[in-house]
This record gives structure tokens, C-alpha cells and sequence, in this order.
């Protein structure tokens, strides 16, 4: 299966084509192709088991695909190592936060800063991003809310100046006003022309934020397509694994 | 007056025991790997300060400038080949791995160079010593080595806290993945702690040979006092371990006191001890994050 649908601007900044990972025996992501260019925000929906988390994974390089191929600005990258792929511009803050509890704030950003590229967000860019955190930066992380913790992974990730970042389940276990918040950041990223791969159980919240949506159901492709050209019934049938039959409020 | 001795001898075995078991803590602390071959890694330091110094027309006092930077290559080399691939598999290879080292190393040294003890000959230093007053005496030996203990960790302790190295150490130490997810290496900061804890180890063979002799088989006594160093004083924490080092110097010394016999006896019932009321260790890390 390949992605039907072009990119409005222009070149793929990351593609993945026919990918095919295993977990043991389970055949979790297959022949899953897509793209993302600068500027797009790419939401990968599913439900849970559907392989979003491992194809994210697989892209930054900790589980080994196997068959497909991942290119990076035209170049295959599947046969580097994790922190290459970071070095290169793909950075994924991952399921869960994963930030260092014996490291301060300031310490967890400067770690992600280390071997940064070039680019626009310094610690002190991220810093005016997210106003609370000069304050507090040097108390350890395990002090610091749900919603905090995120928004330090999330800065973390972004001071390594990526151009294309995945996000993975910023919203798990957070409070609708958290995750409300939290989403404030994506305009500023998207304008600097980072390329967004997002993945999100809450659908609502990855159509809104969207330019385009690509659902996976039991690790295959099962829809394609931008939020305002898809309606709520072929969503859900492809979420779901249902044949779509439109509900009859969904037909008027 | 008595005690005061038992407390000052035990503190300055205490100063060894700490700089023995700061690279034991640190393999454990960054890689998780349990060194069984750390104990006749020093000895091959001892060795090589016997053996090959010489060579250079150095005197053996002056062994560890030789001696430390050979140990801190090989250090991050054996990381990165033999260590590494280990620890690729699963952390019981890491545990058979070091084991079998260890026995490799003993019978290697067994062969090349008999049972015979050797020791690092530093002349009359060894003699010397700083009476305090009538009963108690320092040696200027033990105490340039608890003074060399102190400084290591201080020094080890201030590049961890405040070097990107050192940082990026804490962070692979923390979590592996999110740290490449960071775009750190984490095969070559291994290395790196591997050739700090390699540098330290072969500081405390030399010592060791200074003080007293060493034979082939002289590394798996000194393990188990690194160990209980490491578990007294809390895994994770360089303090911890100085602390350990010098409690567990103190109650060799107090059992010693009553009888030469009861010297690893004294030090074992201080390890059940604190394996009794505070597992984690006297200053081990309470895991804050859910």
C-alpha cells in the first residue's frame, strides 16, 4: 500500500515506505507507508495495539523494522543507530516522558541540548516557550506535575533542534485542561517548519490538530486522508475495524 | 585511648576500602554491570606496578602514573568490546562474563608468575609514620591513601555533577533509551564510567601492594570488602560508598580488637546489619518517580 495522498508542501522530509516490524511472532506494524513534509502535522490514530507506538519507535530507531525502509531527506536511514537519527533531526519524545529523575529541569534540557544542531530553539527559546520553567529549573523532575513533566520531555526533545519530531501520547493520564495546554506549543513548531509526527489516542484532540490523519488498525493502514475531508463514520469504522455503515445522524 | 585507636585505624582502612569499591559502584551504578573480576583487576594493577614499572626506570612509588592511564584505556576498551557485547545479550552473560575474567585473570597470573606474594616496593616510606601519642600512630602510608580516597571521590563526584560528560553518565544511567532518544551514545559513555572505574581500581591494587602483598588469589577477599563497602554505604553514591568504606574499616578494626579472627566477622554482622534495617543502604537512592 502506498500513501495516496501528496503532500501539499512539496518534498517529504521523512518517509517510510512498506514497513513491516515484528514484536516476536506478532506481525505489529504491516506494510505501513507515509510521509511527512516541513510544516505538516501527521497524526496517527488507532486503537490501542494498533502499532502506532512501534512504528514511532521503529523511526527513531529502537526496534529493527523487519522489511520497508525509513528515508530521511531522501536518504535511508533504517541502518543507523538511535542517536545518529537524533543527531541527523528526528527526535521522539517517547510514551510515558522518560525524563531522568535524578536530573534537575535544567539538567534533563541540557542532556537533549548536548548534541544539538543548529537551529532555533536554544534552552532560552524553550525557556520563553514554556514561562514556568526558568523558575523551577533547578528542582528535580519527580517534583513536578503530570503536565510538567510532559511539557520538560517535550522540551527536551525540541532543544536537540529536530526537523521532523514525533510525539508520542502526550496526553495519557493528563487533565483535558493539561493536554489543552500542552498543545499551545504545536503552532510555535510548525512555523519554525518541523515536520510533526503525532501519535494520539484522544481523536478529537489529533483531528483538531492535524493537517493530516493516517489510522492503523492491528498494525495495518486503514485510512488515510486530512480531518475535514473525512467524516466521524469512516473515522470510526477505520479505528474500530467495523464496516462502515453511516449512522443515521451522520447521513443528514 | 584505646578506641580512639580502633576508630583511627579503622577510618584509614576505611579510606581503601572506599577507593577499592568506587569503581565497583560505578560499573553497577551506569551499567548495571556486577564486576566479579574487579577484585583481580586491582592485582593486575598491583602486577603491573611490580612487573612492568621497573621497566620504565621509574621508582615503584611513582607507579600509579604509569599504571592508572594503561587502566583507563583498558577500561573503556574491555567496555567496548567484551563488556559490551554482554551486556547485548542479557545481565546474567554480564554476571557469567566477569566471573569467568576472574578466574581466567587468577590463573593466568598463577601461571606467568607463580603463588608467590609480591609487593610494590616503596623503601623506607613504609616504615614511617606520625605518632599522635603514645598509643596511636598514623602511617603516612595509609593516610596519603585515605587522602588519595577523599580526593578521588570528591573529584569523581564534582565531574559527575558538573560536566556534560558527567551529566550525560547520570542520564544513561537513569535510562538508557530516553538517553539516545537525547542523541547520546550510550556505548561510548560506558566507556567512559568503565574507564573511570578501571583508573580507580588500579589506584586501590597499587595501594593494596604497598600495603601489604599481593598474590594471584588476592583479589576475591578484597570483592567481598568492596561489596560490603557498596551495600553499607548504598549503591549510587559516592559519599555513601566513603562512608561504607570507613564503618566497615571500623568494625574490622573493633572485632580485631577482641581477636585477630574476628576481623571479617565484625565487618560481615555490619553488613547483615544494615542489610536489616536499611536495605538500600546508608545513603542508597529512594526511586521518587511513579
Amino acid at each position: 500500500m502506498s500513501d495516496p495522498a501528496p503532500t501539499s508542501t512539496g518534498s517529504h522530509r521523512l518517509a517510510v515506505a512498506n514497513l513491516t516490524i515484528h514484536h516476536g511472532q506478532l506481525r505489529a506494524v504491516d506494510d505501513v507507508s507515509l510521509s511527512v513534509g516541513a510544516s505538516e502535522v501527521l497524526a496517527i490514530i488507532g486503537a490501542n495495539g494498533a502499532g502506532k507506538s512501534t512504528l514511532l519507535r521503529t523511526i527513531a530507531g529502537l526496534h529493527t523494522p523487519t522489511s520497508g525502509s525509513i528515508t530521511y531527506e531522501g536518504e535511508e536511514i533504517s541502518g543507523l543507530r538511535t542517536f545518529r537519527r537524533v543527531r541527523r533531526g528526528i527526535s521522539l519524545v517517547p510514551e510515558g516522558r522518560r525524563l531522568f529523575p535524578s536530573l534537575t529541569l535544567e539538567e534533563n534540557i541540557q542532556v537533549g541540548a548536548q548534541k544539538a544542531a543548529a537551529g532555533p530553539f536554544s534552552i532560552d527559546a524553550v525557556y520563553e516557550l514554556f514561562a514556568w520553567m526558568p523558575g523551577r529549573r533547578r528542582q528535580r523532575v519527580g517534583q513536578l506535575s503530570g503536565g510538567e513533566q510532559q511539557a520538560v520531555a517535550i522540551a527536551r526533545a525540541l532543544v536537540a533542534n529536530p526537523t521532523v519530531l514525533m510525539i508520542d501520547e502526550v496526553s495519557l493520564g493528563l487533565a483535558p485542561i493539561v493536554i489543552e495546554r500542552i498543545y499551545e506549543f504545536l503552532p510555535t513548531i510548525v512555523a519554525e517548519g518541523i515536520a510533526v509526527l503525532l501519535v494520539e489516542q484522544d481523536v478529537s484532540q489529533a483531528l483538531a490538530v492535524a493537517t493530516r490523519v493516517h489510522c492503523l488498525l492491528e498494525g495495518k493502514t486503514s485510512l488515510v486522508g486530512s480531518p475535514n475531508e473525512l467524516g466521524p463514520g469512516a473515522i470510526e469504522s477505520a479505528y474500530f475495524g467495523t464496516t462502515h455503515s453511516p449512522s443515521p445522524e451522520e447521513s443528514t | 585511648m584505646i578506641w580512639l585507636n580502633v576508630i583511627v585505624s579503622g577510618v584509614l582502612l576505611g579510606g581503601f576500602y572506599a577507593l577499592f569499591a568506587c569503581g565497583l559502584s560505578l560499573m553497577f551504578g551506569v551499567m548495571k554491570i556486577i564486576n566479579l573480576a574487579h577484585g583481580d583487576m586491582a592485582v593486575v594493577a598491583g602486577y603491573t606496578a611490580v612487573f612492568l614499572v621497573p621497566k620504565f626506570h621509574l621508582p615503584e612509588v611513582w607507579s600509579f602514573v604509569v599504571v592508572v592511564p594503561i587502566f583507563a584505556l583498558l577500561g573503556y576498551v574491555v567496555q567496548r568490546t567484551l563488556f559490551q557485547k554482554s551486556i547485548d545479550r542479557d545481565p546474567f552473560t554480564t554476571l557469567l562474563v566477569t566471573f569467568g575474567l576472574s578466574v581466567v585473570i587468577e590463573n593466568l597470573l598463577l601461571e606467568i608468575y607463580t603463588a608467590n606474594a609480591q609487593s610494590i616496593n616503596i623503601g623506607s616510606l613504609i616504615a614511617k609514620s606520625w605518632q599522635v601519642n603514645n598509643t596511636i600512630y598514623v602511617s603516612y602510608l595509609s593516610l596519603t591513601v585515605l587522602i588519595v580516597s577523599v580526593v578521588v571521590l570528591a573529584a569523581l563526584q564534582l565531574f559527575l555533577s558538573k560536566t556534560s560528560t558527567g551529566r550525560q553518565i547520570r542520564a544513561v544511567s537513569d535510562d538508557r533509551e530516553a538517553a539516545q532518544l537525547c542523541g547520546t551514545n550510550y556505548r561510548h559513555i560506558f566507556g567512559i564510567a568503565s574507564s573511570l572505574a578501571f583508573a580507580t581500581v588500579a589506584l586501590a591494587g597499587i595501594a593494596f601492594g604497598m600495603y601489604t602483598s599481593l598474590a594471584p588469589t588476592s583479589g576475591g577477599v578484597n570483592l567481598l570488602f568492596a561489596f560490603e563497602t557498596v551495600v553499607i554505604g548504598g549503591i549510587g553514591s559516592l559519599w555513601g560508598t566513603l562512608v561504607g568504606g570507613i564503618l566497615l574499616g571500623i568494625a574490622q578494626q573493633f572485632g580485631a580488637h577482641f581477636n585477630e579472627q574476628y576481623t571479617v566477622l565484625a565487618g560481615n554482622l555490619l553488613l547483615l546489619l544494615v542489610l536489616a534495617i536499611r536495605p538500600q543502604g546508608l545513603f542508597g537512592k529512594q526511586v521518587v518517580m511513579s
